[in-house]
């Protein structure tokens, strides 16, 4: 290892960390009006930072290159830069649609985009760690400065209560995670991740057991699957709303690589041990996350339900624990950040004349007469969170379950399916409020650009469009999983 | 020999600060008794050969957290018997949470002496330089071989702080209520700072 070739391969995450450390200064001197200048500073950073990993990832799925710095305490390999290049494009899409939301209702600041920097310098060695210490750090790096953005309008009672009952919970998860981790250490000896797996595949004692359950629990609340799904709608509705777009994207595709990485690649041994737990996690929260959402007025509780029920066919990717799982899993995740991304700019545009955002059901209906673009590109939005064909949402369901069939779990693959019609309920309910109710608020009648470049493009995504994207996109998921492979 | 005396008179010292940490009346005093407990305990730890967990116990436990707690108890306005009162109705759910923990404990620890327990075996990754002390070991994997890790988690503790100050602090526009204004203070003269009144008999005062 030398610290050179390591230093390139987390290029991202230094570049990054150094770029935020410049950022926080420059914030502290000139202030609390540098905030949207910082902003677009800062997502110029994200871009370069997903094209490097881009290069990274072009790399890595070359073959032989040495992916593992310092010491294989960190791999970039084809998994962790694919999830990276999600991750920093999300984050970057996210704040490029904040400030409008704080120019009105006061409080942004300059540290705000500083955060997200920290926040996504975390979440990079999140999906690229492969040891214990890197993944705990990364995890808290991230975790942290989500407590924060989530109470970031402290002023408001709402994001004071969501950033407190955030942080509290996400401080037990991250708790159950480090005794998991301990007791994994306990039993192998050792923090590594092929470590752990050539430990397991010798001796795999119940107290390791233990160790993996407590750890899959940490890292379900982190991807707020059920059981450990309740923090969810409260958190979501009460942050300010860029910053809970925000946590259902970027964070997502996080703690879900890691979540990936850390079954397949030092847990891959003990499959039939952790099956039952993510098929169990992956149909209690299609089932909850479609219920739940059916009697919600306000819409960021619903796309908070919304965000438990696709987390639910995330994990039926992952019960399949085949390299072609795991790609499912990733294309999923990558037409869901889209999606996400995509519905929460439009609630970010939705406000009324006077510019406060309209949260609610009531606020939307009739929204095509008065802003006909707007209803349409949420119409395709929605269709698509529900799966219907002729959008890429779709294709993303379907390559899960794809992978669910060919690993025999077919029951899982029936009743994952037969829960996505109660979920479409009510996404087609928007479709309804939107186009047949009779308008009853005045809205905003125009949006900036940038909002509307943001939704075009997700739009553009998980438009039929998006299918030219399939085979790219299933040849680098599949790379991506191959880096598993490869490490077995 | 002497190790054997140091040891004892450690533990002896530890376990009985400790008492004395939820024997004492005043709070102030419960502090300082375990501020006492911390220093024995790092007594133990050179004992056994951990002088680097000795001095973290010393920096951390008693040059931080410690005078933290004096702080808490010393500014906040916490009735301390009141949070007593509980004590005895309680003690009978401490004494069974006790022995659970204890019978765990033996549970745990007999299970290993008997070789029940296949503990792991350490990787070897951060084996020790054999002549160098438990400091240099330490420093020398914490600034090579694990710098990653260290300079993150440099950062976690940088976004607690600006975590901190972004939620706290208040910029005051018109000054701070309360806050001394000397310049004003010096400019008050007797004439507009005190009144005289005559009030009639029987009658109070209107200012």
């Amino acid at each position: 290892m030398s610290y050179a070739s390591s230093l390139y391969l987390t290029g991202a995450e230094v570049g990054l960390s150094l770029f935020g450390l410049v950022l926080l200064l420059v914030s502290a001197w000139s202030g609390p009006r540098s905030g949207r200048l910082l902003t677009v500073v800062t997502v110029a950073a994200l871009v370069a930072a997903a094209v490097f990993s881009a290069h990274l990832f072009g790399r890595a799925s070359g073959g032989d290159a040495v992916v593992r710095a310092f010491g294989d305490l960190y791999r970039a390999d084809a998994f962790g830069s694919f999830a990276k290049v999600l991750i920093y494009l999300a984050t970057a899409a996210v704040l490029v649609v904040t400030p409008r939301f704080f120019a009105q209702v006061g409080g942004y600041r300059g540290e705000y985009p500083v955060l997200m920097l920290f926040n996504a310098v975390g979440m990079g060695m999140m999906v690229s760690a492969s040891d214990l210490m890197t993944l705990y750090i990364g995890l808290e790096m991230s975790s942290l400065s989500s407590y924060i953005l989530a109470s970031f309008l402290r002023q408001d009672d709402r994001s004071a209560e969501a950033g407190l009952k955030y942080f509290v919970l996400g401080a037990l998860a991250s708790g159950i995670i480090l005794y998991g981790v301990s007791l994994v250490y306990g039993f192998t000896g050792t923090t590594n991740y092929e470590g752990i797996r050539a430990a397991f595949d010798t001796n795999f004692s119940t107290g390791a057991l233990f160790g993996v359950v407590f750890v899959l629990a940490g890292l379900a609340f982190k991807v707020s699957a059920v059981p450990f799904h309740m923090w969810t709608p409260d958190v979501y509705e009460g942050a300010p709303t860029p910053v809970t777009a925000f946590f259902a994207s970027a964070p997502k595709v996080a703690a879900m690589g890691m979540l990936l990485r850390m079954a397949m690649d030092p847990f891959a041994g003990e499959v039939d041990s952790w099956r039952q737990i993510v098929i169990f996690a992956a149909l209690a929260s299609i089932v909850v996350g479609a219920l739940g959402a059916i009697s919600q007025q306000n819409l960021k509780r619903l796309l908070a339900y919304s965000s438990i029920n696709n987390v639910g066919f995330i994990l039926i990717g992952l019960a399949a624990a085949t390299p072609a799982g795991v790609a499912g899993a990733l294309t999923y995740l990558t037409i869901y950040v889209a999606m996400v991304v995509g519905s929460f700019t439009a609630l970010l545009m939705l406000r009324d004349p006077t510019g406060n955002n309209l949260e609610t059901f009531a606020d939307i209906s009739g929204l095509s007469t008065r802003r006909p673009a707007l209803a349409w590109s949420l119409l395709a939005v929605m269709f698509s969170l529900a799966g219907i064909p002729p959008l890429f949402g779709f294709w993303g369901k379907f390559v899960v379950f794809q992978a669910a069939v060919q690993a025999d779990l077919v029951a899982l693959a029936a009743i994952g399916i037969a829960a996505s019609v109660i979920g479409a309920f009510y996404y087609l309910k928007f479709i309804k409020v939107m186009f047949f109710d009779e308008p009853m608020r005045e809205v905003e009648a125009s949006s900036p650009m940038g909002h509307w470049a943001v939704l075009a493009i997700c739009v553009a995504i998980i438009s039929p469009l998006g299918y030219l994207l399939t085979i790219p996109l299933g040849e680098w998921t599949a790379q991506a999983a191959a880096s598993f492979v490869a490490a077995m | 020999m002497i190790q054997i005396i140091a040891f004892y008179l450690f533990a002896a010292l530890v376990i009985a600060s400790a008492v004395m940490v939820i024997m004492a009346r005043n709070p102030v005093h419960s502090v300082l008794w375990l501020i006492l407990a911390f220093f024995n305990a790092s007594g133990l730890m050179v004992l056994v050969g951990a002088e680097f967990i000795a001095m973290l116990l010393l920096i951390v436990y008693v040059g931080a957290v410690a005078v933290l707690f004096l702080f808490v108890v010393m500014m906040l306005d916490i009735d301390f018997a009141e949070l007593r009162a509980g004590f005895i109705a309680n003690f009978p759910l401490g004494i069974a949470i006790a022995l659970i923990l204890a019978a765990e404990l033996i549970f745990g620890i007999g299970a290993y002496q008997a070789g029940q327990l296949d503990l792991g075996v350490a990787d070897g990754r951060a084996s020790p330089m054999l002549e160098a002390s438990n400091t240099a070991n330490i420093g020398a994997l914490l600034y090579s071989d694990y710098v990653f890790l260290f300079e993150a988690a440099g950062i976690i503790l940088l976004v607690a702080m600006v975590g901190a100050i972004v939620l706290t602090h208040r910029k005051h526009p018109g000054g701070r209520r309360g806050h001394q204004d000397i310049g004003k203070q010096n400019r008050r003269n007797p004439d507009e700072a005190t009144v005289m009144r005559q009030p009639e008999v029987g009658k109070g005062v209107e200012l």
